[in-house]
């Protein structure tokens, strides 16, 4: 029970997200209108990726630094979770993008090939084939030993290209999609009063989500590899 | 410290005259360039600026990813043994990094003056975008020289590298592609802050494989 206090609040956080989300009064804007409440899910998503891909890269540095297999394993199943994230971050928001920025005379995949030009879903596709090519180099080498070290090398070097291309690019170019400067939806001016008291809720609750999936993937695959790293 | 430099010089001309003395690997890659070339110039014609740009980056990137991709692929496990004994894993890597770029920005420039020769020249700034081909070669040739480490490492032919690569090459074209439109057109001036940009990249991508390639080096 001690333990489990954060799996209960993030139950707790997820239910609070969804009734109070999609109840709560939300301040209805020309373009947006309810759409709004998808900030709740969709924005949560990228930042559950993002924290997830760091704890991956952590886990690969900590490798490379002792050696443990279990690092390569725990670096692995939250590169697997970040990736589900990131999906889910671009169906949200191409769910959303359908209401608010495709001709609503067109079928949103009609207009699909001039909205994923925009930088800000360039950078979310290059994370996902960033983290895709990590899993078919990982899976293209047999020995364990090797597989771990080369895969965690590729995994920091990804890593540091990864960061200019959501953090510095979008910034240079152009962009339809909100927080062109600044830090989007972390700046206090960017988002309602009534809305953070549900978005910041809603962050550590996928977060966390995200951390308790990978946790239990972790302890089958330590389960699964245990003659090989404890003896 | 001059040790180490010389260490590096050594292996740079090492590498080097392994190229001057097995010419064919580097006239495979210039007949790469000429084809590939050739295949444009029978399909498009003389493109237009838009498209040039594209097809000229694309090229580029094809043309890095077969110069750089023998660089730890023609090592055996004999002979990087022996480097293990007479060198250090930073020392090697910078070797291969110095000669690879060195490879990469001639290749460049004869793929430029190809691309000119047959496919027309809509570049208006020639001097800008002349740096900014040989800044882009130079980009191309750091990050997939540590990819073919990568690759070698895993065992694995180029076309992992390809699959490795691309993602992470993505932004540095993206940001030569713009700077180069800037070099098409007399009336836009080229955007400084994107160059140190890129040339903060390149400086990155050397640093990781510095900090990186130990790990790969050990067996």
């Amino acid at each position: 029970m001690r333990k489990a206090w954060w799996k209960i609040l993030s139950v707790l956080l997820l239910v609070y997200t969804f009734t109070v989300g999609l109840m709560a009064n939300v301040p209805r804007l020309p373009q947006l209108q309810e759409t709004i409440r998808n900030l709740y899910f969709h924005v949560c998503m990228w930042f559950a990726m993002m924290i997830l891909f760091i704890i991956s890269v952590v886990h690969a540095i900590l490798f490379l630094r002792n050696n443990k297999l279990k690092h390569d394993i725990c670096s692995r199943q939250y590169a697997v979770i970040g990736i589900i994230f990131g999906i889910l971050g671009y169906s949200t928001g191409a769910i959303w993008m359908s209401y608010t920025w495709a001709d609503p005379n067109n079928p949103a995949y009609a207009s699909f090939s001039t909205i994923a030009r925009d930088p800000k879903l360039i950078g979310a596709a290059i994370a996902l084939l960033i983290y895709f090519a990590y899993l078919v180099l990982r899976d293209s080498i047999t020995d364990m030993d090797k597989k771990a070290r080369i895969s965690a090398v590729y995994n920091i070097f990804a890593f540091a290209f990864l960061f200019p291309t959501i953090w510095i690019l979008p910034r240079l170019l152009p962009s339809l999609h909100p927080g062109q400067e600044g830090n989007p939806a972390l700046n206090t001016n960017d988002v309602d009063s009534r809305m953070r008291m549900v978005f910041y809720p809603a962050i550590l609750g996928w977060t966390l989500l995200g951390v308790w999936i990978t946790t239990l993937k972790i302890r089958i695959n330590l389960l699964k590899e245990k003659m090989l790293i404890y003896e | 410290m001059v040790q180490s430099l010389k260490i590096i010089y050594a292996l740079f001309n090492k590498d080097l005259l392994l190229e001057i003395r097995q010419q064919y690997t580097f006239y495979g890659i210039l007949l790469y360039i000429g084809s590939t070339i050739f295949v444009l110039f029978m399909a498009v014609e003389v493109p237009e600026s838009d498209i040039w740009n594209g097809l000229f980056w694309v090229i580029q990137l094809f043309i890095s990813i077969n110069a750089v991709a023998k660089s730890f692929l023609q090592e055996n496990r004999g002979r990087m043994l022996y480097y293990y004994s007479i060198a250090g894993p930073a020392q090697f890597m910078l070797a291969k990094l110095f000669f690879n770029s060195l490879l990469m920005l001639v290749m460049s420039v004869l793929s430029l003056g190809l691309f000119s020769l047959f496919l027309g020249n809509p570049v208006e700034k020639l001097g800008a975008f002349i740096g900014l081909v040989l800044l882009g070669g130079w980009s191309l040739s750091l990050v997939f020289t540590f990819l073919a480490a990568i690759a070698a490492k895993a065992q694995q032919n180029a076309a992992i590298m390809a699959i490795l690569g691309f993602p992470l090459i993505i932004p540095q074209l993206l940001l030569l592609m713009r700077l180069s439109k800037a070099a098409f057109n007399n009336m836009m001036t080229i955007p400084v802050e994107t160059v140190l940009l890129l040339i903060a990249l390149d400086a990155m991508v050397i640093v990781l494989s510095v900090i990186l390639f130990p790990f790969l080096w050990k067996d």
